[in-house]
């Protein structure tokens, strides 16, 4: 058992922090992005690919650095801290996992590169309106069309990165009820293809997605990411993938807003005296700083489990671990705005943006409660005695 | 990183847990699964066995009797034990005041008292608390007046845990009167059997008398009694009370309590017409304190990687998350067990307490019987060893820079 870093690990966590520190360094740098056009810096996106970020999950025949859940730890972390917008999530870990697990080893040749290159970004186009947290809830349909190929008809909500994405990994159903998990598949669509229609916007995050409407998509044979019918552990584990980097997203996030916190209650001044030196608030920001370490405690978990081989244990993995991170991030979330008061109330203020998009992690892919309710119908967590 | 135990750490584990599960009787280890009051002899069985094996003071230097295991082999061993229901060495031996004379003792005093305290042949009891002292322990007021070669002992000591079966006391006394708060108090240590030492059971909230008052009264204890140097037992007490690391989250009973909850959870009828693990909110409930319990799980292994790199000797006061959390997984857990035995929970079943005859046939279900003197019991542990409010006092200090 062994916590420690490689010194290659520790040298990417090194540089990955400096540089976002660096360009994230002033609140108005992230406040005036979120207005540009993309709502990301398209410059920061070359540096990551130069820095080789966009190519960590990656096989090294495909481009990648072939490397693994710490090192994409490390990433979340780090972006979590500075509150990067660049759309990372969408298309290295969710779109990227998807084709890393499903697709074809010519369509990941002929893709991957160029993820890893920064020449190409993805979204992840699952979510439905009525599907809420199912994974399975898909009504979108995927007709053959008789050559091989399928035709899409459907909608789309909150694809993250959706607005300004290269192509969009869309899930759709070849046979099956609405809900059930056999009969789904995914398809490499590009965004620009006829009868897809985006309507971008941006999120309460500061980042930013699009609701997507397909109508009479046509894709080829090539464009389909492993057995059609069977994409349903593909779509879960990218998911579960997600989660892993969420969870360390969110402790980066956690981290900074309680260090944020605390720094605020030794400087602010009331009644004469530092409001730090205030037993009360002495203990809240403690009970953060608990819920902050139970958190990254399951960000490691997640590490330790997202490659469980074992379908049904790492599912229970995987919830535990969105549970404790959605519960943490709310506390914590939460406690710093009440700590810091009025200031914490601003857009200004790094506080706010932590906040909220510590609380949009809770809602993405199910939330604590969702993956409560999950855990305790698979039997709950510990398994032997 | 590699967060997975190494192959010798898994044989490690087998070998302890084999152990376990033929040395240490059945009887005595279903006792403390199942929350039933364990005796002195269960307790002394269970020390000598460990001892017999070399384990009993694993925590000890090599020439004290101790192992030389590696922080990760210290928390596996602890791990097995709570999980196969093993009463732990008595922890006012072995825990607490053992390491105490290890560290501040004269060769003599370790010759005469570490022998006898490894085996648990003497029961040894902690004098510490007052009636007014409790987290504020500095205040403490019971005085050792030395006359020629005798402290003479005056005052009264209280929630003095299992001084019933004690032999030995260690105890907080002030020697310096004058002296500010901490620098006038000496670690001393008498037979309980001494002249003018009389002890009060105090019943507690569970029906149980764990606890007892101690007073001391003329208590005549001879100089070379005295631990440390005089006036200076404030840096015993520091000491030990900083000792406790790993141990004090008790994860391994909690993951025992919780599966022990699962399994009579499937055969417990619920209100839903299933089972009360197909009742959603208990099912919910319990869900939650297993997702805690693994998050603390590996807080403590994480705290524990850190300790190898820690050669200060000093306690990493991040470990007072452990106290804290798992103080309060602890007393979850011994809830949801009061809510699962619902209404077969109320009977009071003692049979030590005078209010039931006794040779009755036993009141209500054997399992139900435990729970809600176990939740109430349970009350205590965000209360002793410093409280959870001491130990955020601590946490903001030490490692929020308050």
């Amino acid at each position: 058992m062994d916590f420690d870093l490689s010194e290659e690990q520790q040298l990417l966590k090194d540089s990955v922090d400096r540089l976002t520190a660096a360009r994230y360094a002033e609140v108005k740098t992230r406040t005036s992005l979120m207005k540009s056009p993309k709502g990301y810096s398209e410059a920061l996106w070359k540096e990551f690919a130069e820095m080789g970020l966009l190519a960590i999950p990656f096989a090294e025949e495909h481009g990648g650095m072939g490397q693994g859940a710490v090192e994409t730890m490390l990433v979340g972390e780090a972006f979590g801290k500075a509150q990067v917008l660049e759309p990372y999530f969408p298309t290295v870990i969710l779109a990227g996992s998807a084709l890393r697990l499903g697709a074809s080893e010519a369509l990941k040749a002929a893709v991957l590169p160029e993820v890893a290159a920064g020449t190409l970004t993805l979204a992840f186009a699952h979510q439905e309106p009525e599907a809420r947290f199912d994974l399975a809830n898909v009504a979108t349909t995927a007709k053959a069309d008789g050559k091989g190929g399928y035709v899409l008809e459907g909608a789309k909500c909150v694809v993250l990165g959706g607005d300004s994405a290269d192509k969009l990994i869309v899930s759709a159903r070849v046979s099956g009820d609405r809900a059930s998990t056999d009969g789904l598949a995914l398809f490499l669509v590009d965004a620009s293809a006829p009868g897809v229609t985006r309507r971008g916007y941006p999120t309460q995050d500061g980042t930013r997605a699009a609701d997507i409407t397909l109508s009479g998509v046509k894709v080829g044979v090539d464009a389909v990411i492993g057995d059609a019918g069977k994409a349903f552990p593909v779509i879960e584990r990218t998911v579960q993938n997600g989660i892993a980097y969420l969870a360390a997203e969110a402790v980066g996030g956690m981290a900074a807003l309680h260090e944020l916190t605390v720094e605020y209650l030794k400087t602010r001044k009331q009644f004469g005296v530092p409001i730090g030196s205030f037993q009360v608030l002495q203990h809240r920001s403690v009970d953060m700083f608990v819920s902050v370490e139970q958190a990254k405690s399951m960000a490691y978990y997640a590490c330790v489990m997202i490659d469980e081989p074992d379908d049904v244990e790492r599912r229970r993995a995987m919830h535990a671990v969105k549970v404790q991170i959605g519960k943490s991030a709310r506390h914590v979330g939460q406690e710093a705005i009440q700590l810091h008061g009025g200031i914490g109330m601003t857009m200004e203020y790094k506080g706010g943006h932590y906040f909220k998009r510590l609380t949009m992690i809770d809602l993405l892919f199910g939330n604590a409660d969702h993956h409560l309710r999950e855990l305790s119908k698979a039997g709950g967590l510990l398994t032997a005695a | 990183m590699d967060l997975r135990f190494s192959p010798e750490e898994n044989a490690f584990r087998q070998e302890v847990r084999t152990f376990f599960q033929t040395e240490i009787p059945l009887s005595i280890r279903s006792k403390s699964i199942e929350g039933r009051h364990l005796t002195k002899e269960d307790m002394v069985t269970s020390q000598k066995t460990l001892h017999r094996k070399g384990w009993a003071v694993y925590n000890w230097p090599k020439e004290w009797g101790g192992t030389e295991w590696t922080p990760v082999q210290q928390y596996i061993f602890l791990e097995e034990m709570q999980a196969n229901g093993v009463p732990p060495p008595l922890a006012f031996n072995t825990s607490m005041n053992g390491p105490v004379m290890i560290q501040f003792g004269t060769e003599a005093q370790k010759k005469k008292f570490l022998p006898r305290m490894a085996s648990l042949d003497d029961w040894w009891c902690q004098g510490f608390s007052e009636p007014g002292s409790g987290s504020d322990l500095a205040s403490l007021k019971t005085t050792a007046v030395k006359k020629g070669d005798h402290y003479i002992v005056n005052g009264q000591k209280t929630w003095t845990t299992l001084a019933q079966y004690a032999d030995w006391i260690f105890c907080l006394v002030r020697t310096d009167p004058e002296a500010k708060k901490q620098l006038g108090i000496s670690y001393i240590v008498f037979p309980m059997t001494s002249p003018g030492v009389t002890r009060r059971p105090i019943q507690l909230i569970d029906g149980g008398s764990e606890v007892n008052e101690v007073f001391f009264d003329d208590v005549k204890v001879p100089v070379e009694n005295l631990i440390g140097e005089e006036n200076r037992g404030w840096d015993c007490a520091k000491f030990l009370l900083g000792n406790e690391r790993f141990g004090i989250a008790r994860v391994g009973v909690s993951k025992m309590r919780v599966a022990r909850i699962k399994e009579l959870a499937k055969r417990v009828p619920g209100n839903t017409g299933g089972t009360m693990m197909e009742d959603p909110q208990f099912a919910e409930k319990l869900a939650l304190a297993e997702v805690e319990l693994k998050a603390l799980e590996m807080t403590q292994m994480r705290f524990l990687a850190a300790e190898r790199g820690n050669k200060s000797g000093k306690p990493n006061p991040a470990t007072s998350m452990l106290k804290l959390k798992g103080s309060e997984i602890q007393q979850t857990v011994t809830e949801l067990l009061m809510e699962l035995a619902g209404p077969l929970a109320i009977p009071y079943a003692n049979d030590d307490d005078e209010m039931i005859g006794h040779n009755e046939p036993p009141i209500g279900a054997d399992w139900a019987a435990p729970a809600a003197p176990t939740y109430f019991n349970y009350r205590k542990v965000s209360i002793y060893g410093g409280s959870n409010e001491i130990q955020r006092n601590i946490l903001a200090k030490a490692v929020l820079g308050f």
